[in-house]
């Protein structure tokens, strides 16, 4: 029972960082429609930033900060230089656009930092809990803790601000919000700086989890986040959050468990399909 | 000929086969599939396992890999009929993990270790190698651009072209869009089907990650250079793709930076590719004869 509950945590941590990536993913396709899969790229960027700044000033706080602000560059950068002009074509050109931008963004990390694992020897500053014989350590009390005042503030920025406000009516339709004097490319602009930040949160947290940093961390997520803003109803971002909590929970109980003869990374789209043939705008899309 | 020019054009051969199989299903049909490399698989895990294990030739393989490849076709392309566009396109993603996962943990397909010792082709007696398998894939290539060609001066093409246009205003004029767009699929994968088969007889030796994700974005690559749904775009794509890495084989080390940023510029300001509607090489074409300026 015991090694149930510590999976059941593990569970829970990989399904906070699932979110954390998946909702810029949500964001993104909310606004623009676009699959942005380069998101797992701006993510392991900030992985790598972050490490960067973290053994250059051995603060933590400065590694999340200067992981931030360059994510948020270079998202949108992504956005001005090649979604923005992509948008009058169909939805693959920007899609294939993206997947070239990962892919190069993996090789320039691979480039420059070269192709081995780093190692992030932090440890973030939170306490750690005794419950009924089971630890929870420092880096899942982080884990929990970051992710649940990310989903907050996105939450109180969402629903209860005029930026919030205007991210939604952007989201609806572009023209109609421009004409009611919202500047839409300055919000798609700040969707995209929004996101990449909370990309670079979840590189970094990653990165401190794992303690590895390594150029094809990106990989795995960039699809299969594509799967959880499928599972989650594209542009959702409860749905988002809810389908990547039940994938990380289920992912590492399946594995603790049952022996199923395939990879954990294959779950995620098995998923997928079950759920687009019974349901297919999602578990919390609309028609 | 010398041997490593004969390889590489082996290659680009049967990549071009496969290609023009997933040209008519993007191009033509107009639905966005990004697991095609999983259809190349299937193919060649077919032929590989009918010739090493159930001891029949290639020739009397390949009519049952071509006929596999087209069922399995049919159903993998049945969420076309329900989904569009970007559901379709994370549901093929999803295709080709699960079918490269299948084929990596079940014991049956090899496992991790792939199969092996996969025979040579024979021809009239003669074992096909080098040229003379470089002449046989040609022969192929040229059998698939004749369909292609037939196939968009057909009923069944201008059908799929009506669909990917507007499928809607299709539908209302009594094009059954379930009909096409499956024709579409049972096509495109029985090509890949055979660039599959020749693959596994030419590389003797298949495992699970030739076929894996960034192989389907080869492909899609491939015509995205070339011209979606151009009859010569997706030949042109694969020669170009195909030769390049060999060309920057000195600069090895940035030859996938090379690579991925070209496709980058290359969808940034040609989306429709070199040879599709409105590129350069398009206008020049056209206007060079005719004394105009590009």
């Amino acid at each position: 029972m015991q090694l149930f509950f510590e999976q059941l945590l593990n569970g829970i941590a990989m399904g906070s960082i699932y979110a954390l990536v998946t909702l810029g993913l949500a964001l993104v396709y909310g606004i623009l429609r676009i699959l942005h899969v380069a998101h797992a790229a701006v993510y392991t960027v900030g992985a790598y930033a972050g490490l960067f700044c973290y053994s250059y000033t051995g603060s933590l706080l400065l590694a999340f900060l200067g992981g931030m602000i360059f994510c948020s560059i270079l998202g949108v950068a992504i956005e001005r230089l090649v979604y923005y002009p992509l948008l009058k074509y169909p939805p693959y050109v920007p899609l294939i656009g993206s997947i070239a931008i990962m892919l190069s963004i993996e090789e320039i990390c691979r480039l420059v930092a070269g192709p081995y694992i780093l190692t992030f020897p932090a440890t973030l500053p939170f306490p750690e809990f005794q419950l009924g014989g089971v630890t929870i350590s420092s880096t899942l009390t982080a884990v929990y803790v970051i992710t649940t005042v990310v989903l907050g503030l996105l939450w109180f920025i969402s629903t209860k601000t005029e930026l919030g406000l205007a991210m939604r009516a952007t989201s609806q339709d572009i023209p109609i919000a421009d004409a009611m004097g919202i500047n839409s490319h300055a919000i798609v602009s700040i969707a995209f700086v929004i996101g990449s930040s909370i990309a670079a949160i979840a590189g970094i947290l990653v990165g401190i989890y794992y303690n590895q940093v390594y150029p094809t961390m990106g990989t795995v997520p960039a699809y299969k986040t594509l799967a959880l803003i499928v599972v989650g109803g594209l542009g959702s971002m409860p749905g988002a959050v809810i389908a990547s909590m039940l994938l990380g929970v289920a992912e590492t109980l399946l594995i603790g468990y049952a022996d199923i003869p395939l990879p954990r990374d294959a779950l995620a789209f098995i998923a997928m399909i079950a759920v687009l043939m019974w349901r297919s705008e999602g578990l919390m899309g609309s028609k | 000929m010398d041997a490593y020019l004969i390889t590489i054009g082996t290659l680009i051969v049967i990549y071009a086969i496969t290609v023009y199989g997933l040209n008519v299903i993007v191009g033509y049909a107009g639905q966005i599939s990004l697991g095609h490399a999983a259809f190349f698989g299937i193919g060649a895990y077919a032929s590989a396992l009918l010739t090493t294990k159930a001891g029949l030739s290639f020739w009397e393989a390949l009519p049952i890999v071509i006929l596999l490849s087209g069922l399995i076709g049919i159903v993998l392309g049945l969420p076309s009929l329900r989904l569009r566009e970007d559901f379709l396109a994370i549901t093929t993603i999803g295709i080709n993990f699960i079918v490269e996962a299948l084929f990596l943990y079940v014991p049956y397909f090899g496992g991790a270790l792939g199969i092996g010792g996969i025979p040579r082709v024979f021809l009239f007696g003669i074992k096909l190698k080098g040229m003379a398998f470089f002449l046989l894939c040609l022969s192929f290539l040229a059998l698939v651009i004749f369909i292609c060609w037939w196939f968009t001066r057909s009923w069944g093409g201008v059908a799929c072209f009506a669909l990917r246009e507007e499928e809607s205003a299709a539908a209302s004029v009594g094009i059954s869009p379930v009909r096409f767009k499956l024709l579409a699929f049972v096509i495109g994968t029985m090509m890949a089907g055979l660039g599959g088969a020749l693959y596994a007889h030419y590389m003797r030796f298949i495992s699970a990650t030739d076929f894996s994700f960034p192989m389907s974005i080869t492909f899609l690559s491939m015509i995205v250079l070339g011209g979606m749904g151009t009859l010569w775009g997706p030949l042109l794509g694969a020669v170009l793709l195909g030769i390049l890495p060999e060309l920057f084989r000195p600069i090895v080390d940035y030859r996938i930076l090379f690579y991925t940023a070209l496709l980058l510029v290359m969808i940034r300001f040609q989306p429709a590719g070199l040879l599709g509607e409105g590129s350069i090489v398009r206008k020049w074409l056209i206007l060079k004869p005719a004394g105009g300026r590009p």
